[in-house]
Order: structure tokens, then C-alpha cells, then sequence
């Protein structure tokens, strides 16, 4: 209908330019996972037959990921790290919600700006000038109290804010987004049915915005965990996965182990993404 | 029985102050510790100048280092214009993706179009550039492959050029541009794109005249959000430009990591920020957007 | 009357501002207990904002608002017994039927058994026994508004309030609807305030209705008293279909007379509302089309109708509308008039006929210009 007027060669070319895009899309990714399953100690042709050595085996030279301790202890401050960013900012994310909802102060459409540009500033920026400031912080406490703040140094407690910092406005626009749909007079109606107003942010409020809730914690943990740029400045000594795979790759050259943690992230946030979409599906339906 | 009128109302003005500062100290906290003092921290500190050991001055020595010195500016430059290169290409390559995925598939193939389009959003850049490296290196799958079909009888290294970045960047960014394009592609009204034909346009005036004005705060949405990813992208110029890559980024990295020298990280760190900045104003001026009318919406 | 327990709500003399905005001004009523009373009247009257001061969402700026005798000022809306339909209901769509009526009575800290007998026991009376399982997404827009009304009802209100909650549905659902409120406030017996935009909603079911104008009451009344003795210009105009003219008294003896329109027409007319209107007074007329009777010229002698105002007029066209048809005539100075016609689709009045235009000058309702008197 919308190509009423465009032949059907055109079409079909069309087609095939959609078709060849996600064949562009896919053959990175679907480069990444194969090779996880070659029997071969390079990931690379030719193919020397399937095996799940890279994941389950465990002695070297095929260490496989799920016996590879860094690579584990990595997955392990990922998750460490993904499960406090997504938590404080879906928490912040909805106070930020209704102060931009129900709010009415001063210059709030500057401040709704001021929100907005986290996301727009390059995350290397981020991580440095938290590093920054962290940094200069540390060493002005030490030289004038003599007070050794170690969380002020490169490591987790860094990586979790510079993560934040920028996280935080993703989730306050996906539960904005909800709150503005919210029918306020339903609040009403429950207060008028005898609820206190605790109750009725308990009973009424917060399951509304739930879905959005949940699908704003996995989107802040999937981009956390697949964070390199600002966590590269604020790395300690306990590594997140990517920067791990990232020393193997530039220094240690890959074995196909990687790809089997790539084929194992793949999945895993594949199945995170669909859950966030189930979830706001199943509520924005009723 | 002893009432005072309006008491209520002044409870009630109590408890929506109180509830405004709760509201507010959050996000205050947020920007003010996280984005406006570490950003004041980052121009203090590249305006230090090292006399001595331990000695600082104020000056503007680190941006004085970065006019005489080419091979800084003109990696800024270089990040810049390929960066709006690569914004232009996703663009011109994502704009059909995202008219076909909403004007033209039917609803159950868009659905399943825009996930196949997210997924990758998932995945790691690392895991994404790797995917390109064991595609492209001298050993990879296209080089075995082109030989296995005879068209070149030695192994061919495809890494370590511009024309591998740009596609490897135009890749990694094709998402933030598609997922906006879609979004704002899917509010408009079918029938705006009939009455256009209708009233007698062809397919290039109805797209000109009508779709790319209605897609504009989408367009310009993506353009923005790629344009900021690509000039501070780090993974993809490193992985698959290999050490001539001369990413601005990897400048920064040298300067904090590898030399130490803060100072001059961060006054690089704060050129990159106004430049990219002053693109993405410049680009909003152009076009008549605003950032609360692109960026916020998508 | 004054205070006494046989008034479910009065207010008093209550007013709101929104800064420099009069939004409520100065309004008193009473309504009896058990009663239908509507609060009818063009948005942006200030009717919204009555109701929601009732139901405590709004304090009032000055006056009291009492229920069952008592003053409600500075009680909280969770704590007052007045309960209310919104305007798009405002079901909870994230709970059932079930959970939807027994929320207030969890708020009150009612046992579970008792929930459940009453939830099942207002769903019987609103004659939905069936539907408790059901998920709000689930039901017709007539069920809905039923659900909405059981969840108030279930709590044993004072006062149910109701806002416009017809005015979502679709025709046919709003007319069977009407009637069905009607009837659900005769089986509870519970004190209804209804308010609405839509005159046919408030004469249909009310007991007594209040017009709404600008912020004031402009008369209280039963439906009929409204409709046939407005006591003001607005109500006049609101209520019903009239034709209207402006002009000056030419001679009055106080309470009627003849007036001169601006049309140069000439008739006879009625003060209404008990007012003595001058010789010299601005006044604007008003006629009810069913009050004028359309008779063909030719035939007017034999016709039986009668009226002290006449005119002459030529049919500019038919509005045919069953029992409800219409024609519009145009009269001697280019003006329209409406008039009710019977149709029997035989020998009817077309247009270009010449006709007579009857009505009588008690039916000719004249009220002093504001401004001019």
C-alpha cells in the first residue's frame, strides 16, 4: 500500500538491501559464538570439528571458560558491579521520574535538559573526570587529615559511579516515559477510597511503573556489564569481564575461550533483552 | 469544636515541600558529584602547569601542547570528520532499514525485524569488534574463503586500515541510529504518506517533503547519539585500526595511562567534550531541533 | 432550613480561588438524604472543582462543607465518607474485578471473610455475579461503569459523587445507562450527586438539579420547574431549546406586556421568575419551540390553534426527526424560528409554504438584559 506506486523489481530490490543488512548484522556476532565450538586452538578456519572443550574443559592448552579463574572471577565483578548500578539507578531513575512528572519548580525544563546530557557526554570523558576528581579528593584528604580513603582509588566503588553517572539518565527516561502515561486520578480514586498515601504508592503508583521499573534494571545492567569506555579509567585491581577479555585480546592474543565467553555473554543478554520486552509487553497489553 | 481553617492546606503545602527536596536531592546529588564537580575537577587540573616535581602553576600549557603539537590536533581533527563520515553513512544505510521495518514490513516481521535489530544492541562492543577481527584478519573467514574460491591465491589482511574502522564503526553505531528512526517512523500517520501520493507527488517529493521532515527529531536524535559514540569511541578505532589507528580517544589513554600525565589528559579530555559539543550544537542550530525535543524522546 | 441530620451534604457559602481565578463562588445547598441531585452545567463552570472540594481533593478557600451534619474541612480525602465515580473511572487496571471492589474495604482493615460476602454481595445487587475473576480489560464499558460504582458502594458512602462518568460511552450505552443509575440509586438509597454538561442526563434522573454558571448556582430546582419556570436568562437558555430575541418593554403593567425586538417585531410576553420588568428595560424573550405551533397560512382560519402572539413566516426547510422534527421558518425580518412539528407524512408542511407562526405570551419567558437593567 505505502509502495503502491513503486514496481515490483523495486521492491524486491529493496528486500534484498534489508535482507543483506542483517546478514551484515548477524555475521560478526554468529563469527564470535562459531568459533567457540571449533576443536581448534586458534579462532579461525578451517574448521577442525565441534567440541564444548572452550567451556567445559579443564586443563590447559583448552582451559575452558568455566575453568578459567580470571576469566570467572572477571564474570564475577561484572555481575557485582551490573547488580549496583542497575539497582541505584532504577532507584534514582525513579525519583528523577516523578520530579520530572509531578514536580513544579523553577527552571525545570533546564534541569530536564541537565538530565538528559550524561548521555551525550563521551564516556571516556566520564570515566576520566571521575578519576579526576576521585583522585584529587584522595590526595587532598591524605595531605591535610591524613586519612587514606581507599575507595577513592581506581576500583569497584569508581567503576560503579562513572557507570552510574551515565546510566541513570537511560533509566529516568524509560520510567518517565511511564509515569507521564500514569492516570493520576487513579491515585485519587484510591485515596478516596480510604488509602493512605503510602498505600497508595505501595498498592497503586508502583506496580503501575513496575514493568518499566524492571526493563529500565535489565537495560542498566546489560550496558553496564558491556561497559569498556568509562570503566577503563576506573579499573583497580578487580577487573570486570570486558576489560579481562580485552587484556587476552590486545596482549595475550585470543583462543577460541573467548569466544566462548562471547557466546555465553550473547545468549545471556539475549534472554535478558527478550525478558525486559516480555515484561513491559505483558502489563502495556492490560 | 476548635478548628482552624486552611490548616490542612498549609499541612498539605508542608508535605509537598518536604517531598519536593526528598525528590530533588537524588538527582542533585547525581549531577553535582558526578558530572558538574568532576567536570570542574578535569578543567582545574588541565590548567596546571608541572614547573617541578610536586610544583604546579596555573597556565594554559596543556592546550598550548596541543596547538603546536600536529599530531594531537590533527587526530581531533581526523576523529572528527571521520566520525561525521560515519554518522552520515549510518544514516544513508540505516534509513531504509528503519522505513522498511516501520512503514513496510507487516506487523509480525516488524516486531521480530526491530529485536534482530536490539539484540546486538546487547553485546559488547569488545565482542563485536572481536567478531570483525576473526572475520577480517590475514588467517580470518573472508580471507580463507576468498582463497578457497580462487579469487586471490595468498592470504589477504583486510585490519588495520581506515576503510575497516569506518565499516566497524558504522556497524557498532547502526543501532542507536535505527532504534530512533523507527520509533519516530512508526508515529506517523500511514496515511500522510497516501495523502502525499494523492495529492499527486511522486516518491522522491513524498519523501522529501513528508517523511524526512516528520522523521527529522528522530534523524537528528540519531545523528547526535552516533556522532557523541563514535568520536569517543575507544574498542573499535584500537581493535581494528590497529596501532596507527590515531584515535583521539587513544590520545587521552597514552596521556593518562601509559605516560601519566594527567595534565594533559585532561585538557584533551575537555578539547574532545567542546568539540564534540560544538558539532552537536552546531547540528541541532542547523536542523531547529532542541535536545529535549531529539535525544529525550528516544 | 437550617442545620439538621436529614441532610446527607451541605455546603456553605463555599468559595475557591486559584490565584487571582474565582473557580467556585460563593455556592449553598443542601441535599436531602436519598436523593438524585445533579450539578448541571457548561465546563469550565466551576463544577469539577465543587465536587472535588466535596471529596477533599481541594480545601476550599472560605465556607464549610458539612456531611451527615458534621464539617469535613481539614478532613483528609481518605478519611471522609464521600466517595466518587471519575470521570474515566479510574478502575485499577493492574488488579481484577474482585481486588478492585475490595481495595477500600482492605484499607478499612475489614477481615477477609467479610470482604469476600460483601464484594460478592454488591456484585449480586449491581447484578454482575459473575464477573469477580475478571481482569478490568475484560469488560464492556457499561460493566465497567457498574464496577466503579460497587467499589464506591461496597463502603457504604454518605455520598456517592459521580463526574461525567457517562460521557465516555457511546449513545446507546449512555441512554440505557441513565436509566440504570437511576435505578441502582433507588436500590442502594444512598445520596447521589451527579455532574454533568449533559442537560438530558441531569433532567432524566435527577430529583433536583442545580445549574451552574460561572462559578455560582443559578437555580436550584426539580427537573420540570427548570425547564418550564427558569428563573434566570442563563437557565433559560441552558436548559432546553429556545428560540431567543432581544429587545426593549414597550408597555408593561410589571409582570407582562409588550416588547419591541431588535427586528422591529412586536409581541406579547410574560415576566419570568416573579420579576417586575419596567416600561424602557432591555430584555431578552425566550420561546420554547414546542410552544410555537406552525399552521399553513390557508389554513389558518379553520385551525384550532390559538396564541397572543402571531407571525408570518415562509418554511425554510424540514428537520425531519421522528417524534422530534422540527422546521425552521424564515420570519419577516429574516430571522429563523424554530418550531415542534407533528409530521404524519401525509399533507405535511414543506418549504416555501407560507405559514403562521402561534404561541402564547405566558409562554414567552423574558428576563431583564444583564447589564442593562
Amino acid at each position: 500500500m505505502l509502495a503502491q506506486n513503486r514496481s515490483t523489481p523495486f521492491l524486491w530490490g529493496y528486500r534484498l538491501y534489508v535482507a543483506a543488512f542483517f546478514v551484515f548484522l548477524a555475521a560478526p556476532l554468529v563469527a564470535a559464538g562459531a568459533f567457540a565450538f571449533n576443536d581448534s586452538l586458534f579462532p579461525a578456519l578451517p574448521w577442525q570439528g565441534f567440541t564444548l572443550d572452550w567451556f567445559f574443559n579443564d586443563t590447559e592448552p583448552k582451559l575452558g571458560m568455566f575453568h578459567d579463574r580470571r576469566l570467572l572471577r572477571g564474570l564475577y565483578y561484572s555481575f557485582v558491579i551490573a547488580v549496583m548500578v542497575s539497582s541505584l539507578s532504577v532507584f534514582v531513575g525513579t525519583t528523577n521520574a516523578f520530579l520530572f512528572v509531578r514536580g513544579q519548580f523553577p527552571a525545570k525544563n533546564f534541569f530536564y535538559i541537565v538530565m538528559v546530557i550524561p548521555l551525550v557526554i563521551p564516556g571516556v570523558i566520564l570515566g576520566i573526570s571521575i578519576l579526576v576528581l576521585a583522585s584529587d579528593t584522595a590526595n587532598y584528604l591524605e595531605d591535610g587529615f591524613n586519612l587514606e580513603l581507599e575507595f577513592l582509588r581506581p576500583g569497584i566503588f569508581l567503576v560503579v559511579l562513572g557507570q552510574f553517572s551515565f546510566i541513570t539518565t537511560i533509566t529516568s527516561l524509560v520510567i518517565t516515559a511511564r509515569l507521564k502515561k500514569f492516570d493520576e486520578t487513579m491515585e485519587e480514586a484510591a485515596l478516596n477510597l480510604g488509602a493512605s498515601r503510602a498505600r497508595v504508592m505501595r498498592t497503586i503508583t508502583l506496580p503501575f511503573l513496575r514493568p518499566a521499573m524492571i526493563a529500565a534494571g535489565i537495560v542498566a545492567f546489560l550496558v553496564s556489564f558491556e561497559n569498556f569506555n568509562t570503566t577503563l579509567f576506573l579499573v583497580g585491581s578487580e577487573a570486570p569481564l570486558t576489560i579481562t577479555m580485552y587484556d587476552r585480546m590486545a596482549k595475550v592474543g585470543s583462543t577460541p575461550v573467548l569466544n566462548a565467553v562471547s557466546f555465553f555473554l550473547m545468549v545471556g543478554s539475549g534472554l535478558l533483552a527478550l525478558l525486559s520486552i516480555l515484561v513491559q509487553r505483558d502489563k502495556s497489553s492490560r | 469544636m476548635l478548628r482552624f481553617p486552611g490548616g490542612g492546606l498549609m499541612l498539605q503545602k508542608d508535605f509537598k515541600r518536604l517531598a519536593m527536596i526528598l525528590l530533588f536531592a537524588p538527582f542533585a546529588l547525581w549531577i553535582v558529584l558526578l558530572v558538574v564537580l568532576p567536570h570542574i575537577g578535569m578543567i582545574r587540573l588541565s590548567l596546571r602547569e608541572k614547573v617541578a616535581p610536586r610544583v604546579y602553576e596555573f597556565g594554559f600549557a596543556n592546550y598550548l601542547d596541543f596547538v603546536n603539537e600536529p599530531i594531537y590536533w590533527n587526530t581531533l581533527l581526523r576523529t572528527g570528520s571521520m566520525s561525521l563520515l560515519v554518522t552520515a553513512l549510518a544514516l544513508l544505510i540505516g534509513f531504509p532499514i528503519a522505513y522498511y521495518i516501520a512503514k513496510l514490513a507487516s506487523n509480525r516481521t516488524r516486531g521480530a525485524l526491530f529485536l534482530i535489530c536490539l539484540i546486538p544492541l546487547w553485546v559488547s562492543d569488545l565482542i563485536r569488534a572481536f567478531g570483525w577481527i576473526l572475520l577480517l584478519r590475514e588467517t580470518g573467514v573472508v580471507s580463507s574463503f576468498l582463497q578457497w574460491s580462487g579469487i586471490v591465491d595468498q592470504p589477504v589482511e583486510f585490519l588495520y586500515n581506515d576503510v575497516t574502522v569506518i565499516v566497524g564503526l558504522v556497524y557498532t553505531v547502526m543501532l542507536f541510529m535505527i532504534v530512533p528512526l523507527v520509533s519516530t517512523l512508526d508515529g506517523m500517520d500511514n496515511s500522510m504518506i497516501e495523502a502525499g501520493y494523492n495529492l499527486g507527488g511522486n516518491g522522491f517529493t513524498v519523501l522529501r517533503r513528508i517523511i524526512i521532515p516528520y522523521a527529522m527529531p528522530g534523524i537528528v536524535s540519531g545523528c547526535i547519539v552516533v556522532f557523541m559514540l563514535t568520536a569517543g569511541s575507544y574498542l573499535t578505532p584500537i581493535l581494528l585500526g590497529g596501532k596507527n589507528s590515531s584515535w583521539f580517544t587513544e590520545q587521552i589513554y597514552n596521556q593518562f595511562i601509559t605516560r601519566f600525565n594527567w595534565e594533559a589528559g585532561a585538557a584533551f579530555g575537555i578539547l574532545l567534550l567542546l568539540f564534540t559539543s560544538t558539532v552537536i550544537w552546531l547540528g541541532l542550530k542547523l536542523s531547529g531541533q532542541t535536545l529535549a525535543n531529539t535525544v529525550a524522546k528516544s | 432550613m437550617t442545620n439538621s441530620p436529614m441532610y446527607d451534604l451541605e455546603c456553605i457559602n463555599i468559595a475557591k480561588s486559584f490565584g487571582s481565578i474565582r473557580a467556585v463562588d460563593d455556592v449553598s445547598f443542601d441535599i436531602p438524604s436519598g436523593s438524585f441531585f445533579s450539578i448541571l452545567g457548561p465546563s469550565g463552570c466551576g463544577k469539577t472543582t465543587l465536587m472535588r472540594m466535596i471529596a477533599g481533593f481541594e480545601e476550599p478557600s472560605a465556607g464549610d462543607i458539612k456531611i451527615k451534619g458534621r464539617s469535613v474541612l481539614g478532613t483528609p480525602p481518605n478519611k471522609r465518607n464521600v466517595k466518587m465515580v471519575f470521570q474515566h473511572l479510574a478502575l485499577f487496571p493492574m488488579m481484577n474485578v474482585y481486588e478492585n471492589i475490595a481495595y477500600g474495604l482492605r484499607c478499612n482493615g475489614v477481615s477477609n471473610t467479610e470482604i469476600k460476602r460483601k464484594v460478592h454481595d454488591v456484585l449480586e445487587r449491581i447484578a454482575l455475579p459473575d464477573v469477580a475473576d475478571r481482569e478490568i480489560h475484560q469488560l464492556s464499558g457499561g460493566q465497567k461503569q457498574r464496577i466503579a460504582i460497587a467499589r464506591c458502594m461496597v463502603l457504604d458512602p454518605d455520598v456517592l459523587l459521580l463526574d461525567e462518568p457517562l460521557g465516555a460511552l457511546d449513545l446507546k450505552l449512555r441512554e440505557a445507562m441513565k436509566i440504570e443509575l437511576k435505578l441502582l440509586q433507588h436500590q442502594f438509597n444512598t445520596t447521589f450527586i451527579y455532574i454533568t454538561h449533559d442537560q438530558s442526563e441531569a433532567l432524566v434522573m435527577s430529583d433536583h438539579v442545580a445549574i451552574m454558571n460561572q462559578g455560582q448556582f443559578e437555580q436550584i430546582g426539580k427537573p420540570q420547574e427548570l425547564y418550564h419556570h427558569p428563573k434566570t436568562a442563563f437557565v433559560a437558555g441552558f436548559v432546553g431549546d429556545s428560540n431567543r430575541w432581544s429587545g426593549k418593554v414597550k408597555s408593561s403593567d410589571g409582570s407582562g406586556g409588550k416588547v419591541q425586538t431588535e427586528q422591529g417585531l412586536e409581541m406579547a410576553f410574560t415576566a419570568a421568575g416573579g420579576l417586575k420588568i419596567p416600561e424602557g428595560a432591555g430584555v431578552d424573550i425566550f420561546v420554547r419551540p414546542e410552544f410555537i405551533h406552525a399552521v399553513r397560512q390557508t389554513d389558518a382560519e379553520s385551525a384550532s390553534a390559538t396564541g397572543d402572539n402571531r407571525m408570518e413566516g415562509i418554511v425554510d426547510s424540514l428537520l425531519f426527526n421522528g417524534a422530534n422534527s422540527r422546521v425552521l421558518v424564515r420570519g419577516p425580518q429574516g430571522e429563523l424560528i424554530e418550531a415542534d412539528v407533528t409530521l404524519t407524512g401525509d399533507d405535511d408542511i414543506k418549504p416555501g409554504e407560507n405559514v403562521y407562526l402561534f404561541w402564547s405570551s405566558r409562554q414567552a419567558m423574558c428576563f431583564a438584559s444583564r447589564g442593562a437593567a
